[in-house]
């Protein structure tokens, strides 16, 4: 096909289209308003930007255009035969990513040691392993919630923040350690969890959504507020995590004297000299490292087995179709409490693992917007996928550390082009791509929990759901 | 008495503001049964586009008269939110209709991020204050203590403006060939398909209708409170679908009876009880509503068919 009988075929919709852009972007981009000295708003015109913004939007109506007249003439099957080689050659590598996965979290730590060096440890375990290891483990435990029971939580942050508050709190005013705050802190967060089930568990998905919405907003809203209880804006400090009740510092009972003590001890039974353990900073960053990744492993350990026992397929029975369920005789009311309540309680644990590794906790942490992060993390992985939930939530937190980095992009659109900003606008566009293209999700095979025979993946565009 | 009157004024002018944004969520949940998720952010770009008109026509243009200020934005901000809602209804809805059941949802809150991350880039994160119109007050009751009760201009404008748009409204959903095919569809859209409505371009022109009114909040609401930042769609969208859910979803009128009792529920709980609490009491009406009352004042009960 030629150039102009593209046009001439297309052109209409082609002028549309930019005339639409020039009048969606027009306005907003091409005029900012901006503070002048004297306070005042004064508009900077910016129309290169909008003419940018048209030409790419045309472009992309084009290439769709293009794609689709070449489909309806039978020359282009979506790139299913293009990319079967791809996917064959990536076949393996998933079926062995878990186990690479996991070799790898364990060696991270020494991997940067050997690698980077002692100096680099805060930077790459606490900003990207800890924070991803973070996000990972909201995203199992909202996957449990949203991903096998298919109930849209929106507030998920809540239980989070309530995790978060019940660690301060209980060691604020009773002084109790880590460990024993942390599994109170995930049943005080379930319990929260049935709290809200109980009258949620007659409304229609989207109704659950907002309500769950709503109750975000009001432990958030409380948590800001009370300021006798909970400090309000100012926030509470928690104390910060201890090696088994020994503490991460320089003084003579501190961690570095302790394992002084302990090496030497053992080099003195072989016979050896004295070993020193100086002290570092980032001893506790690589305990809590670890101590994240064992509560995000739990996480997934629990899940993968709750999957096959009768409460799971339950979840994901009501997931597919809540009448079906009903009609068959399983529990409904129960069978999301307890959904319910087993996410809650890990992102309960979460959040005292989180209060912990600050060492403060304020409300700002616990706005809509994390929810609305940790539900983006588990619908782009692929509701109920484990691997897909945490390559999501690598690459969200990764990206955004990746976006920080790209710094050549300030010599292409000048000095005031922050990437980071871009983040969450990239993450809503891809919510929303995902969701035409696959709706289920990247990884959106189904690993069958009871089979016939042979183990069958099936994918997850296969799968009708029913209303419910 | 005096407070009590000053907070009926403003809670009535609030609930103008909350009912205008509630007819976008209840007319399209009505017919598509999808809540849509972006509205809220839908309102707040309107508010930055009637910001921009604002200051086009007194920075540049030095236009004098408050009025005809008023007026041209209010036109450009509907048409051009009303362009941003019918160009989003197309990309990210429409290809999702018979998708599975939480798709149109999430995609709307994906929309709902790139909105409001969409503003806060293209116009910095910063609040925007405007310089403010319709000053003027008229002293309705003065008491012995010299408490004043005002009726500001700024209020009878945004209550006559919304009575205004709604009689408009009204008129459209009643009288015309657009209204009826919407009712159609929203009572049953196969139907309305095989009696030949164009059930994807009334549902476009449904967006295109709720996004325009909500322009017309977003002016309101740039006009009453003078300033305005790209989170500011959040919390009013959030009260507004409390709203539709408060009178019914569905339900129009409903939805305009919803939003003047969360103003009026929010000014005086802020008014008599507590500031900081205003949010946390439309939230907990939200969520005993949905919980106890889901078809809401007017609302019809929901029959689940099988």
């Amino acid at each position: 096909m030629s150039a102009s009988s593209f046009i001439k075929n297309n052109g209409k919709i082609l002028l549309a289209s930019g005339l639409v852009a020039i009048g969606i972007f027009g306005p907003l981009v091409g005029l900012k308003s901006e503070q002048n000295m004297a306070n005042e708003l004064i508009l900077v015109t910016r129309p290169e930007l909008v003419a940018w913004i048209v030409l790419a939007v045309l472009a992309m109506v084009a290439a769709v255009l293009v794609v689709r007249s070449m489909r309806d003439a039978g020359k282009f099957d979506g790139g299913t035969k293009l990319l079967a080689p791809i996917s064959n050659a990536l076949a393996p590598a998933v079926r062995y990513l878990p186990g690479t996965g996991l070799a790898l979290l364990i060696g991270f730590p020494l991997i940067i040691y050997y690698g980077l060096g002692a100096g680099m440890m805060p930077k790459w375990i606490d900003n990207f392993g800890i924070l991803i290891l973070i996000y990972v483990m909201l995203g199992w435990g909202l996957n449990i919630v949203v991903g096998l029971a298919g109930l849209l939580d929106l507030g998920y942050v809540a239980f989070y923040a309530i995790g978060s508050y019940a660690y301060a709190l209980l060691s604020l005013h009773f002084g109790w350690s880590f460990w024993l705050c942390l599994p109170v802190a995930g049943i005080l967060a379930a319990f929260w969890g049935i709290l809200l089930g109980f009258p949620v568990l007659r409304l229609r998905g989207d109704y659950l959504a907002i309500v769950t919405l709503a109750f975000g907003e009001i432990i958030y809203l409380v948590a800001k507020n009370w300021s006798d209880f909970t400090g309000g804006g100012a926030g509470i400090s928690a104390p910060r995590i201890t090696f088994f009740g020994i503490k991460f510092d320089a003084s003579p009972d501190g961690f570095a004297a302790w394992m002084t003590w302990l090496f030497t001890s053992i080099s003195h039974t072989f016979g050896g000299g004295d070993v020193l353990v100086s002290p570092a900073p980032w001893y506790r960053t690589v305990f809590l490292y670890y101590v994240i990744l064992a509560l995000a492993l739990l996480t997934a350990f629990v899940t993968t087995r709750l999957r096959r026992l009768p409460i799971g397929r339950a979840w994901e029975a009501l997931r597919e179709d809540e009448i079906a369920c009903r009609s068959l005789g399983i529990n409904t009311v129960s069978t999301k409490l307890t959904a319910f309540a087993v996410g809650a309680f890990f992102g309960g644990l979460a959040g005292a693992f989180f209060g912990a590794r600050q060492g403060f906790v304020d409300p700002e942490g616990f706005k809509f917007i994390e929810s609305a992060i940790i539900l983006a993390i588990v619908v782009l992985g692929g509701m109920g996928s484990l691997i897909g939930v945490a390559i999501a939530a690598a690459a969200l937190q990764g990206g955004t550390e990746l976006l920080r980095e790209l710094s050549f992009l300030k010599s292409i659109f000048g000095e005031d082009f922050k990437p980071e900003l871009y983040r969450m606008l990239i993450f809503g566009l891809a919510m929303v791509l995902i969701m035409l293209w696959k709706p289920r999700g990247f990884v959106s095979t189904r690993e069958p929990t009871a089979f016939l025979k042979e183990r069958k993946s099936v994918s997850g565009s296969h799968v009708k759901e029913g209303h419910g | 008495m005096e407070y009590f009157l000053q907070q009926l004024i403003n809670g009535i002018t609030l609930g103008s503001i909350y009912g205008l944004i509630a007819i976008g969520y209840t007319m399209v949940f009505g017919i598509i049964g999808m809540v849509n998720f972006s509205h809220g952010d839908i309102f707040m770009v309107s508010a930055f586009v009637a910001l921009i008109v604002f200051l086009v026509l007194t920075t540049w243009l030095g236009m004098a008269s408050m009025f005809f200020a008023l007026i041209i934005m209010l036109v450009v901000a509907m048409a051009v939110t009303g362009l941003w809602s019918w160009t989003i209804e197309k990309l990210a809805y429409r290809p999702l209709r018979g998708s599975f059941r939480l798709a149109p949802l999430i995609s709307a809150i994906g929309m709902s991020l790139v909105l409001s991350n969409f503003v806060q880039v293209a116009q910095d994160p910063r609040n925007k204050p405007v310089p403010p119109m319709f000053t003027d007050v008229i002293q309705v009751v003065t008491s012995a203590e010299g408490f004043n009760t005002v009726l500001s201009y700024r209020q009878i404008a945004i209550v006559l403006i919304t009575t205004l748009l709604l009689a408009a409204f009204w008129y459209v959903v009643q009288k015309t060939s657009l209204g009826r095919a919407q009712r159609a569809c929203e009572q049953d859209r196969k139907m309305a398909a095989l009696l030949g409505i164009d059930v994807d371009r009334t549902i476009s022109a449904t967006f295109v209708i709720g996004a325009a009114l909500a322009a017309v909040a977003g002016c309101m609401y740039l006009m009453y409170y003078g300033v305005i930042s790209y989170q500011d769609g959040f919390i009013p969208g959030v009260k507004a679908f409390t709203a539709a859910v408060l009178g019914g979803i569905g339900s129009l009128p409903g939805a305009v009876l919803g939003g003047l009792l969360i103003g009026l529920i929010e000014t005086f709980f802020s008014g008599y009880f507590s500031l900081a609490y205003k949010d946390v009491a439309a939230f907990s009406i939200l969520a005993v509503v949905l919980i106890f009352m889901p078809q809401g004042i007017l609302g019809r009960p929901e029959v689940e068919k099988v």
